[in-house]
This record gives structure tokens, C-alpha cells and sequence, in this order.
């Protein structure tokens, strides 16, 4: 099928030149894969050699064989299918090393002990041994905690201001205005909004204050732009049909919002504010200047440092031993099955709850 | 989303469900909304001046605490917005050519089966959290490219880039760009994306009907309609670049304020971001309020970039308009 692909040449040349048989791309690529296998072989190269290699063999291969039975127009294009495919395939690497990496390397730390104790030591109840703190359990209730708060503030927030976009803010200014920023503010740069938290808590409650809540202001601060654009974009797409009907029966407009507006668009709402939560539930810089980190419990979202769990792994990493690099692994793994159980969460809401479109 | 908004009339407003018609509950409920979205013009101007006052403080500090890199706050910051652009240059050579063609990929090469994976594997790597990639970065990929980096020391040493004691962890300012590159594959690759798939199938279908190849189809029907998408998508990818933190703080194990144009040594220039990251303490004002003015520069810095980025598409759409 790919090859078949590859070689569609969409051009009238065939009506005047000879062209390269149809399986001419897998006639050049299996022998360079061969070739490059034989050599990495006899070389004894790093088996990354051999796919380099024969990728170097098909660009200059495909390109000059047609360059000889076709013409050059024809070969420039094949060279540039080539470097295309390429692309792809170089670009999905590090998505699957990352992927594969942290699930070798974190799987064998993670554990029921690892879930359920923090960082203090503690006493093995059967050899009677104090043993090093290796657990996540503070860093995940703190992430659950600190990410909760984030949402209370900016949905409510982000809600609104996309009922403002759509429904009242019509061609105003000020709606210019907040679409233009909101934009904008999708750009700050986390770390920029965990430094916003520290001067704002700094500035009231003096030097060295921190607390979860702050973490939640700062990550607030990133969300409220993904709520309301997924909003604004789910609400512009509820038919003003069904606006009409609701006002025609004499229902203000703001019971219309409530019960005809936002319950149509609600799936995609709630995906939209799930992906939101998946996206900032991995930020570590702003959690780490606002909050701070902590080797113990804190529940207090209001009083105190916390840790998280990418401050946990970040914590963990520089501490540098072999054991600590397991732990930063196994909590990257974690991290990275919550944020993958959000997004398949946001997708599966948003097929429960899309508007039916039949009778 | 410009078109949405100019077809359908506002019909609303001036109609049956106005606000004024239906008193308390309406003007509540619209003020309501207003002040949510006047609360987010508040944010976005308090972030500025809370920035502002508690980093001002850091314009004109004690020298030491500029040492050893700098002695007033201009140069500090100067140094340090370089070791930010250099990064995100880095990342940006690396990762523009792929984006255009993933993006390329998705919307005239592959077969429809493969195009929607694809695309959803791509905004897959969106998802994994920095700090992930700071780890597999710092851990995995600086050790693993040791040895290209070795090489290219050896054999292209006569190069700027490339000159120096090549540094035998392997983290370097380099592995940092080539991790930031895969960061902001995504959003450009998305962005790219999108405005290849809006070139006018016509325009396109005349291309191929004079003879045209697929590339030459591509070249004078997709990019010259698509050009200004490709700067935003670009300069997005550079916002996002500039205040990336994590990546180039656990790649890079230290480093400080530093001119350097060698790539592939252990003297790594640090970012704002990571420098910041680094540096932070929450006890002690003196750096705090330093760091808070770097800070400062890094917002303005992304800020206008992200600004003109959003120029830019905002013209390119009135224009298709």
C-alpha cells in the first residue's frame, strides 16, 4: 500500500516518458536495508548504522535511477518524497524512545510501597531495618491537590469569559481585546507564571512564603487560556436555531445560556477543560519556584511547601544516585499514565456527551 | 473561526433575548461574564506589574550578586537572553525542516489510512510532560549522542561550533536544543499543518493539470499560500522555545551567564529560564528580586514574539478573507 503510494507520481509525463516500474521505491529501499544490514554487520556497527545508512543509500539511489529513466523534474520530486518519508519517521523516533525508556526503566520501581509512602524513612516491620524513603505518595496528593485548585479557579473563570466572547461580547471592543490577550497569554512562559505567584505572595505575606496555593494561582494562570478557547470554539458551534426556539418561548437570555447553550456543547467543554488539567498536571518550573518541594506530607493546600510530582522528579534526578534515578523514572512513568489516562478520558466524555445528531 | 463569526448575523443581541428586556437576572448574569473576562485582562496586566515592582529591586543590585558572570544587571541579562536565543535557535534549525515535512506528510503524502494516526502520534509527543523529556534528555539522549558529539569534534573541530573540549557527559547546550526541538515539533508541525490543508484544491488541481509533480504542485500552489502560516507556526514554536525550563535546566548539569559559541563543551550557557530555575531561592530577596528582573525580560521577550506571531496570522487571514 505505502509503496504504492509513494510511487503515484501525479504528472501527465507518462503520456510522453518512460517511468519507473510502479514498485521501483521498495526495488531501491529493501536492497539499501539489506546492504546496510551486511555492512553494520560485517563492520560490527551500533545497529543505528544500518537504517542511516540505508536511508543515505534510497535518497541518492531512487533520485538518480530516475534522474537516468526519467527526467530530472521527475527525480527532484521522488528526492523530496524520500526526504518527506524520512521525516516522519525520524520525527516518531523520539516519541517511542521516550515512551519505551521510561516504561523500562520505571516499571520495576513502581509499586504498591512506592504509591503509598513518601520520602521519610521508615521501619521494615519484618527485619526491623530503617529503610531510605522511596515513595510518591506525598508528591501525588500533592499534584492531585495543587491541580484541583488550579481547576476551581480558572473554569469557573475561563467559563465565563468564553459566555462573554460568544454570547455578549459581539464585535465589542473589549471582546477584541480579551481574544487578542488570551492568545497572548498562551505564550507566558510557565516559569514566568510561577514567579507572578511568588512576587504576588511575596509582596503580601513577606520573603520565603509558600503554599500550594500559590502553585495553583501560577498553573491557573495557564489553563484559564485552553478553557476558554475550547469553550468559546464548542459554544460558537451550538446552531442559533436553537437560541431562537428558547427566546421565542420568552425565555431570557441568560436561562437560554444555562440550559440550551452549555448543555449542547457540554462534552466538548468538558474535554476541552480535561486536556487543559493533562497539560498543566505536568508542568514542573512554576511549581517548583511557587512551591517549592518537600520530602513529606503536607495536605494543607494553604499553609507550607508541597511537593508534586514533577518537582518529585525533578527533585529525585539531582540527587543523583542510582537509586534515586529509579525513583525519578518510576515517577516520570506515573506522570506520564496519568496525563495518557486524561487524554483518553477527554476523548471518551466527548464521544459520551456529543450532540446527537439524528432523531 | 474569523468566518464563522462574520456569516452568522448577531441576531441575538438585537432580538427577542436581549439583555435589556429581561432585567435583574440578564444584567447579573452578563456582568457576570464581563467581569471574568475583565478579571484575565487584570491577570495578564498584574503579572507585568508584580513582576515590575518586586524585580525592580534587581535592576540595580549589589554586584555580587551578579558575580561571577556579570557585574550590573544589563549585562547579566544580556548573557543570559543570549544562552536563551542561542537554545532556541538550536531547536528552531532542528526542528523547522521536520515540521514542514510531518506536516508536509500528513496533508499531501500520506495515504489516508496512515495520515490521522500519524497526526495523532505527533500531538502525542504535545502531551508528555518537559520534565519527562528533561529526564530522558539529561539521563538518556546526552549519553547516547556522546559519541556523535566525539565525532564531530574530531572531525569538524575547525568549525566555531564545534570547537573545544568536547565534554564527556555528553550535556550539552547542543542535546538541549535537540530536546527542545522535539518539544516544539508539535505546535509548529499542527500549525504547518493546518495551512497546507487550506491551500484551494483548486489551485492545486490546475498545478497537477499543467504537469506539474507533486513537488512542484507543492511549491507553487501549497507554499506560496501557506507562507505567513509558516512564520507563525515558526515563531510560535520559538515562543514556546524561549521560556521552555525544564529541558535545558536537566540536560545542562550547570552553568551560568556565558557568551559561548561553542556548542559541544562543558562551559554551557544557561538560559533566563533555567537559570532561574536554578538559581531560585525562595528566602533570600537579593536573588530573588534579580531573578524576578530576568524574569521580567523573558516575558517581554516571548511576549513580543508571540504578539507579532499572532500579527502575522491575524494578516494572513484578513487577506484569504
Amino acid at each position: 500500500m505505502s509503496a504504492a503510494e509513494l510511487n503515484t507520481v501525479p504528472s501527465a509525463t507518462s503520456f510522453s516518458h518512460v517511468r519507473l516500474p510502479r514498485l521501483a521505491p521498495l526495488m531501491v529501499i529493501v536492497p539499501a536495508l539489506a546492504f546496510g544490514a551486511l555492512l553494520t554487520l560485517l563492520l560490527s556497527w551500533n545497529w543505528v548504522a544500518c537504517p542511516i545508512l540505508a536511508f543515505v543509500l534510497t535518497i541518492i539511489a531512487l533520485p538518480s535511477w530516475s534522474l537516468v529513466v526519467e527526467n530530472r523534474r521527475a527525480a527532484t520530486n521522488r528526492l523530496v518524497t524520500c526526504l518527506v518519508w524520512g521525516a516522519i519517521l525520524v520525527a516518531l523516533v523520539p516519541l517511542v524512545w521516550v515512551l519505551a525508556q521510561t516504561v523500562v526503566k520505571g516499571a520495576p520501581e513502581l509499586s504498591g510501597s512506592f504509591l503509598t509512602h513518601d520520602m521519610t524513612q521508615h521501619l521494615d516491620p519484618v527485619t526491623f531495618k530503617m529503610l531510605p524513603g522511596a515513595g510518591v505518595a506525598h508528591a501525588l496528593v500533592g499534584t492531585l491537590l495543587i491541580t484541583l485548585g488550579a481547576a476551581v479557579i480558572s473554569v469557573p473563570i475561563g467559563l465565563m469569559t468564553a459566555i462573554y466572547l460568544v454570547e455578549y461580547g459581539r464585535g465589542k471592543r473589549v471582546a477584541r481585546w480579551i481574544t487578542l490577550l488570551v492568545d497572548v497569554m498562551t505564550g507566558i512562559p510557565s516559569i514566568v507564571a510561577g514567579l507572578f505567584a511568588a512576587a504576588l505572595f511575596t509582596l503580601i505575606f513577606g520573603i520565603g512564603t509558600h503554599s500550594g496555593i500559590m502553585g495553583s494561582i501560577a498553573l491557573s494562570l495557564l489553563m484559564i487560556p485552553t478553557v476558554v478557547r475550547s469553550a468559546e470554539e464548542m459554544m460558537r458551534l451550538v446552531p442559533m436555531d436553537l437560541r431562537e426556539a428558547s427566546y421565542a418561548l420568552g425565555v431570557p437570555k441568560w436561562r437560554t445560556i444555562v440550559k440550551v447553550v452549555i448543555p449542547t456543547s457540554l462534552g466538548g467543554i468538558i474535554t476541552g477543560v480535561t486536556l487543559a488539567i493533562s497539560r498543566v498536571i505536568g508542568e514542573t518550573a512554576p511549581l517548583l519556584v511557587a512551591v517549592g518541594s518537600l520530602d513529606v506530607m503536607n495536605h494543607n493546600l494553604f499553609s507550607g511547601r508541597m511537593q508534586t510530582l514533577p518537582v518529585y522528579i525533578l527533585t529525585e534526578y539531582k540527587k543523583s544516585t542510582p537509586q534515586d534515578y529509579d525513583l525519578a523514572w518510576a515517577g516520570a512513568l506515573l506522570l506520564i499514565i496519568i496525563v495518557m489516562i486524561l487524554n483518553l478520558l477527554a476523548r471518551v466524555v466527548g464521544k459520551i456527551f456529543a450532540p446527537k445528531t439524528g432523531r | 473561526m474569523k468566518l464563522t463569526t462574520e456569516k452568522a448575523p448577531d441576531r441575538a443581541s438585537t432580538g427577542f433575548g436581549s439583555g435589556t428586556r429581561f432585567g435583574l437576572g440578564d444584567r447579573v448574569f452578563s456582568g457576570m461574564a464581563l467581569g471574568a473576562g475583565l478579571v484575565i485582562l487584570v491577570a495578564l496586566a498584574a503579572v507585568f506589574v508584580f513582576l515590575l515592582v518586586q524585580g525592580q529591586d534587581g535592576f540595580h543590585a549589589d554586584p555580587k550578586l551578579y558575580a561571577p558572570a556579570a557585574s550590573n544587571f544589563v549585562s547579566y541579562a544580556a548573557k543570559l537572553l543570549f544562552g536563551t536565543v542561542l537554545a532556541a535557535v538550536i531547536a528552531m534549525v532542528i526542528a523547522v525542516p521536520f515540521a514542514i515535512g510531518v506536516a508536509l506528510f500528513i496533508s499531501h503524502y500520506a495515504p489516508r489510512r496512515l495520515a490521522v494516526p500519524v497526526a495523532y502520534l505527533v500531538d502525542l509527543l504535545a502531551a508528555v510532560p518537559s520534565v519527562v523529556f528533561g529526564l530522558w534528555g539529561g539521563r538518556t539522549l546526552a549519553h547516547e549522542l556522546q559519541p556523535l558529539q566525539a565525532w564531530l569534534g574530531d572531525h569538524l573541530g575547525w568549525l566555531p561550533f564545534f570547537s573545544g573540549q568536547v565534554s564527556s557527559t555528553g550535556r550539552t547546550i547542543l542535546v538541549a536544543g535537540v530536546v527542545l526541538a522535539i518539544m516544539i515539533l508539535p505546535i509548529t508541525t499542527a500549525i504547518c499543518r493546518e495551512v497546507f490543508q487550506q491551500t484551494p484544491r483548486l489551485h492545486e488541481e490546475a498545478a497537477l493539470a499543467l504537469g506539474a509533480t507533486r513537488w512542484e504542485m507543492i511549491r507553487y500552489a501549497v507554499f506560496p499560500h501557506s507562507r505567513s502560516g509558516i512564520v507563525a507556526g515558526v515563531m510560535l514554536g520559538l515562543g514556546r522555545a524561549l521560556g521552555e525550563t525544564m529541558a535545558v535546566t536537566m540536560v545542562l548539569s550547570a552553568g551560568g551567564p556565558l557568551v559561548t559559541w561553542h556548542l559541544i563543551t562543558s562551559d554551557n550557557p544557561a538560559t533566563i529560564a533555567s537559570n532561574i530555575a536554578s538559581q531560585f531561592n525562595g528566602e533570600n530577596v537579593g536573588i530573588q528580586s534579580v531573578l524576578l528582573g530576568t524574569g521580567l525580560v523573558l516575558f517581554v521577550f516571548t511576549f513580543a514574539v508571540n504578539f507579532i506571531a499572532r500579527a502575522v496570522v491575524t494578516r494572513a487571514e484578513r487577506k484569504l478573507a
